[in-house]
């Protein structure tokens, strides 16, 4: 340090300590600010108000098994999502992707392929349209919104027309260990639950602790300060599309294993799941927040209430209206909560 | 042999000329006011500089090297640094984090690098309290103080050894107590051999610290010389362009 520190150290008003003496309290307000917080809060609650008022058909192990792998596929696509919304960006994409992915990795083992390569297959096809989204807006500069929008349609068409409009289920040789990746469980926990909190762990450690994961927060809260200080903001646009593309993928995969058969349907609604889970979860619209708990935590809230409504014996063509209204009240809360900071 | 020099540097925005053929040079331990009007071209020239736009035509030298700065980060490798105008802050962020985006500190665990929260806290809070100013490293920018948000900006310059530092109006958005805070600064840097760019409307600032004053108007200089062979009355004439050239 050539400035002069003899004169600078005693004049200074503070101290160092003093700068750096406010830890402990900046984490309690952060914990009670934070919207996963509250939002696990309140699937606590859920959880023991069904408990008492469905105490055989709720807290079994078959419904807490249920519940876990349904949300599971919809949280690993979260997780995804959330690197994307936080740099400010959306993905409408991913409900599409799941049936492009499916429809490939399925007339790959039709053919009898092995798993693997049919997999491989798949995870290309769903990197494949995150790679369009991310140039499209990365390099592009073209609006997230309509990018994916139209990625959403494209994937969708080429599923169809892929599967030749027609269910796949004669998986060939690798049918059983396919169906058993994405259908079957370890320690009885179903298998894409197990990838789930992995994934969430693996994504609270890149979000928190790499300079990639600060580099989305960093594009999400201003954009142009991210590039005048040296972020490579088009390649980590660009990453974070292909991020959420092959989360997308994984879950494809396994979803396709789980249900054993692949059309080109599935997946549809999806990214209104997804995102809904990201945004409950306290990932803003407008970028520069966001979680990997939250995505998770959000995902299982989603689900717990949409089990809980089949219990209380809501048609499930509720379920739309419900998630809907989720995403717009989420939104809502954000705002309420923006203006406070104000 | 100047640290930084400007050759006939143009730069087109489409059909707008902000800079229309500039020469500018800066020795070592100089500060240099720059000065001139809304949309003179002050802030593309800085920007050019510090690589966030290539210029259209002209060269760019430092310690007599012909450089091209590409990206900001190439500038920053030559030993420019900048705090800019708008502060290029991000809101979402904390003071330290803010400091360190873009060559964060980085502790490897095997094959994997994570970020070293601990020390870049560290770090921060000592620049800050060389900056005297009571920025804390975990607060997020949004709610800071206009001053606290500059001291954030100004850290980003001291994390290495700058030849030359850029500051565009890094008193526009300040306490009287803390433009004195900043003009200190800048003396010291002087002092401590690097050359300073100070861009500001305040004649005040500009003839309390420059060495020496360059005005721009309608993206061409019109004046460069020494303070104490000027005046902030001829300066205001040069700016408003009731003097033609000096
Ligand atoms: N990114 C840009 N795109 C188009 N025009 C620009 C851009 N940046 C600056 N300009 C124009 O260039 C001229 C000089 O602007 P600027 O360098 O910001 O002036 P100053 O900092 O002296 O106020 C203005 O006419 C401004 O509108
Ligand atoms: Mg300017």
């Amino acid at each position: 340090m050539s400035l002069d520190a003899r004169q600078a150290k005693p004049a200074a008003s503070v101290a160092v300590e003093s700068v750096l003496g406010n830890k402990e309290k900046t984490i309690f307000q952060r914990l009670l600010s934070a919207q996963s917080f509250w939002v696990t809060i309140a699937l606590g609650v859920m959880v023991v108000v069904m408990s008492i008022l469905q105490p055989e058909a709720f807290s079994s192990w078959d419904n807490f098994y249920n519940i876990t792998r349904n949300f599971a596929f919809v949280g690993i696509i979260a997780l995804g999502m959330t690197a994307v919304i936080i740099t400010g960006g959306i993905d409408l994409s991913v409900g599409s992707i799941i049936g492009f992915v499916g429809v490939a990795t399925g007339v790959m083992l039709q053919a009898e392929y092995s798993w693997w390569l049919s997999s491989l297959v798949g995870l290309s096809a769903g990197l494949l349209v995150g790679l369009v989204n991310g140039y499209l807006v990365a390099y592009l500069n073209l609006s997230a919104f309509v990018v994916t929008l139209g990625t959403l349609s494209i994937a969708r068409s080429l599923a169809i027309v892929l599967s030749g409009n027609k269910m796949l289920y004669e998986f060939g040789p690798d049918a059983d260990i396919f169906n058993w990746i994405g259908g079957g469980d370890i320690l009885t926990i179903a298998n894409p639950v197990w990838l789930l909190v992995v994934s969430t762990i693996i994504f609270a450690i890149i979000l928190n602790q790499t300079a990639w994961g600060r580099y989305l927060y960093a594009i999400g809260g201003n954009e142009q300060a991210a590039q005048a200080t040296g972020v490579p903001v088009q390649r980590i646009k660009l990453q974070a599309y292909l991020l959420c593309a092959f989360m997308t993928a994984i879950a494809a995969v396994m979803l396709t294993g789980y249900n054993g058969s692949a059309i080109n349907a599935n997946g549809t609604g999806y990214e209104l799941r997804v995102i809904a889970s990201t945004v409950i979860g306290g990932a803003n619209l407008m970028g520069g927040s966001g979680g990997a708990y939250g995505a998770f935590i959000g995902a299982a809230l989603i689900e717990v209430i949409r089990n809980s409504l089949i219990m209380a014996g809501v048609d499930s063509n509720w379920q739309g209206t419900f998630v809907g209204s989720f995403i717009i009240l989420a939104v809502l809360l954000e705002q309420v909560r923006g203006r406070r900071r104000d | 042999m100047p640290v930084l020099e400007l050759r006939n540097i143009s730069k087109n925005f489409g059909a707008i000329r902000a800079l229309n053929g500039v020469d500018l040079s800066l020795d070592p331990g100089e500060v240099l006011g720059l000065m001139g009007d809304n949309g003179a071209g002050k802030s593309t020239i800085v920007k050019i500089i510090a690589g966030n736009f290539l210029p259209t035509g002209g060269e760019i030298f430092v310690d007599g090297e012909h450089v091209q700065f590409s990206k900001p980060l190439d500038a920053r490798q030559k030993g420019i640094e900048v705090v800019y105008q708008d502060l290029a802050l991000c809101n979402n962020l904390t003071a330290a984090a803010n400091v360190f985006l873009g060559r964060e500190l980085k502790r490897g665990i095997g094959p994997f690098q994570f970020l070293d929260h601990a020390r870049m806290i560290k770090k921060a809070g000592e620049l800050f309290v060389e900056l005297k100013s009571e920025t804390r490293p975990r607060d997020l920018v949004v709610q800071m103080s206009g001053g606290q948000r500059q001291a954030v900006a100004i850290a980003r310059t001291r994390l290495t050894e700058p030849k030359v530092v850029l500051m565009d109006e890094p008193t526009a958005a300040i306490s009287v107590r803390q433009v004195a805070e900043v003009l200190d600064l800048i003396r010291r840097l002087r002092d401590a051999g690097h050359a300073v760019v100070l861009i500001s409307h305040r004649m005040p600032d500009v003839f309390a610290v420059a060495d020496r004053v360059a005005v721009m108007r309608r993206g061409s200089k019109v004046a460069d010389k020494l303070i104490s062979k000027s005046s902030p009355e001829e300066v205001t004439g040069l700016i408003t362009g009731a003097i033609d050239v000096a």
